[in-house]
């Protein structure tokens, strides 16, 4: 039984790493009361940008950055569009996930199939002596170690610096923030900006670590769970967490599935992760925590005059 | 110091001007994307022109685009214009060609008259019931609708794969996941001797017959009015609820129509290449059409020219059928932007001393 479940528990923080990324970046988006729907193309764009650097480069942490600078990149678009030019921020977040998914089919084509320096997996030191937690826990790359601690940073953000309740009060209300003497657009930047590197780093595990290869279609859905998983942790950082690895587990579980070839056809089997998303939001109607949301997530902030 | 004014009345052909100056945009930036790959930009340029409007065949082949682009839009037009985010387009479309060749695979002696409108029935209830589900989940449970749709857009697509490697897999393709070819009374004709089909003249009556509803019925009028607000709805006692229903398993049923026109016309079967992401561009055509259902057939009838333009650069510059994502990304972006024109207007601030 524990042979079987403890290296599943491994699999599943790993495959949950880009899934945490992504949802903190998309909860510190929120947060400033933008909603961002063009993950899925920002993770794309960055993981091969993060690809591509390491390929060229030869370092991986350089890829990494490189993935956070992509996802920065297109999150400054939704951004001007937004914020600066007051655009539908649902319609604008599609079009990104059209731009992202476009620009990253576009231009990986030379580099399917080619492989990069990528992050290996370590023994962190005593951790990963303590049995059980430590084969969960501490037998990673160094990637899922710093998700560790983002959380915990997200958290202190929000509830202990300045500049985080500044972001906080525009997501809930920019008029009243400006009244106060904030400049609640340039917040707004910050946090779609910030938001955009974190997802982006997400991007950067797909193709540094969890594989180390270059193919299409590598955050297959992800980016979508991600923000489907900003809206079930009701925008707090340690939920997050917990949605993450329950869908790196269903991932990990399925691909033991097929490895083990059971009779149930893939096509079905590759269902579940989607199946899960409704479900979970499902869940998050049910306990009825809709206040949670930023007061003022998703209305532009129009200017006078 | 340049300041910010909200215009006293709207720019009249503004909505036009940003148009174009987005589409002139996306082909800069596409032009550039060109160079950026070693390749000629102003050659690659005229061969996307040349590809779209060249000749009477790459012309059939826009028609042809175009109409399940059409349909797709004209639902996710329908459901945008309520403040229903139906992104599902896609799965519903894979959900209208799974009915459609659900009767085509079960009834294959019938006559066409009998079996193509079965065909669209069928496709027309399985793509609205596909998009009742997340109207369901969003009045009963208040699930986000924009999730929904999509999530259900990967497991429509899955559930055609199942079908097309499953149970409906032609024992005849040597292993190819497609169903056998339709029967002759399953598949649209042609109109006379081009390879235009008669699904063209359905468009026209689906899009007339939509404007005269949303003009002349009470139902269509609530529609309307729902799109304004919600206090506006409330105030002319309006059932919001039933309205969510009606208008997703329209925009749904819509999508299912360009599955089957699409897979009785073009495929003659059902395999995984029907998948090309219709759905996704008829987002784009929508918006950049402000949801008006003539500027919807202008609007896809140009998409579907990219999306055939590309084609022939893809054969004539080796370059990916991603280009033309990448310029209905920035093509949709860029208007998204330039829409802030249509409100406001910058004007020259006095200097202050």
């Amino acid at each position: 039984m524990w042979e079987f479940l403890i290296p599943l528990f491994a699999a599943t923080v790993q495959s949950g790493t880009p899934i945490l990324y992504a949802t903190l970046g998309e909860m510190l988006t929120e947060k400033g009361g933008v909603l961002n729907l063009g993950v899925e193309g920002m993770m794309a764009l960055a993981a091969l940008a993060a690809f591509w650097t390491s390929l060229v480069t030869g370092s991986p942490w350089l890829g990494f950055v490189a993935g956070g600078c992509a996802g920065m990149l297109l999150a400054s678009l939704h951004a001007f569009v937004c914020i600066s030019c007051l655009g539908n921020q649902v319609v604008s977040g599609l079009a990104l996930t059209i731009l992202g998914g476009g620009l990253t089919h576009f231009l990986g084509v030379p580099y399917v199939g080619l492989a990069a320096p990528g992050f290996d997996p370590f023994d962190f030191p005593l951790l990963s002596q303590i049995p059980g937690v430590g084969e969960i826990f501490f037998k990673h790359d160094m990637l899922v170690y710093l998700s560790f601690i983002i959380p915990f940073l997200f958290w202190f953000f929000f509830r202990r610096t300045s500049l985080g309740l500044h972001v906080a009060a525009t997501g809930e209300m920019p008029a009243a923030a400006a009244a106060v003497g904030l400049k609640p657009i340039r917040l707004r930047y910050f946090a779609v900006i910030a938001g955009g590197f974190l997802v982006g780093l997400g991007g950067a595990y797909l193709s540094l670590a969890y594989t180390h290869l270059w193919t299409n279609g590598l955050s297959g859905g992800r980016g979508w769970i991600a923000v489907a998983l900003v809206i079930f942790a009701f925008w707090r950082p340690g939920r997050a967490v917990a949605g993450a690895y329950l869908f790196g587990g269903v991932m990990a579980f399925q691909l033991r599935l097929q490895a083990a070839g059971t009779h149930l056809p893939s096509s079905l089997l590759l269902m579940l992760p989607y199946l899960l998303t409704i479900l979970v939001l499902i869940l998050s109607a049910w306990r009825g925590r809709r206040i949670d949301a930023p007061a003022a997530l998703g209305t532009n902030i129009e200017p006078e005059g | 110091m340049l300041k910010i004014r909200k215009r006293d009345e709207p720019w009249k052909w503004g909505a036009l001007v940003v148009f174009l100056g987005a589409l002139l945009f996306s082909l800069a930036v596409s032009g550039l994307l060109l160079e950026g790959q070693g390749k000629d930009a102003i050659y690659g340029l005229t061969v996307l022109w040349q590809g779209s409007f060249g000749s009477l065949w790459s012309l059939e082949d826009v028609l042809l685009k175009a109409i399940p682009l059409f349909l797709c839009s004209l639902g996710v037009a329908v459901a945008f214009r309520m403040q229903l985010w139906n992104i599902g387009a896609e799965g519903q479309f894979a959900l209208g060609a799974i009915g459609a060749t659900w009767m085509a695979l079960s009834f294959p002696d019938l006559p066409r008259f009998v079996l193509l409108p079965l065909m669209f029935v069928m496709a027309f209830i399985l793509g609205g019931a596909w998009a009742l589900i997340p109207a369901f989940l969003k009045l009963k449970l208040r699930v986000n609708e924009i999730i929904s749709t999509l999530m259900l857009n990967y497991i429509a697509i899955l559930l055609l794969d199942y079908l097309v490697f499953g149970v409906w897999k032609d024992p005849a393709s040597f292993g190819f996941p497609m169903t056998p070819e339709f029967t002759e009374g399953a598949i649209i004709p042609g109109i006379g001797g081009s390879r235009v089909h008669w699904g063209i003249f359905f468009c026209v009556a689906v899009g007339v017959g939509l404007w005269a509803f949303m003009r002349f019925t009470r139902l269509g009028f609530e529609l309307k009015a729902s799109g304004e607000g919600a206090r506006v709805a409330r105030y002319a006692k309006i059932r919001y609820g039933m309205l969510v229903l009606f208008v997703m398993g329209l925009s749904g049923g819509f999508a299912g129509w360009a599955g089957c026109v699409e897979t009785s016309a073009i495929l003659n079967r059902l395999q995984p290449s029907l998948m090309v992401g219709y759905g996704y561009t008829a987002i784009v055509v929508a918006w950049l059409a402000r949801l008006e259902p003539l500027n919807i057939a202008f609007a896809s009838f140009l998409l579907a020219a990219l999306r055939v333009g590309v084609e022939n650069m893809q054969l004539k510059l080796q370059i990916p059928a991603a280009f033309g994502t990448i310029m209905e990304g920035v093509i949709l972006l860029t208007v998204l932007a330039g829409q802030f024109f249509l409100t406001y207007k910058l004007v020259r601030k006095p200097r202050q001393e």
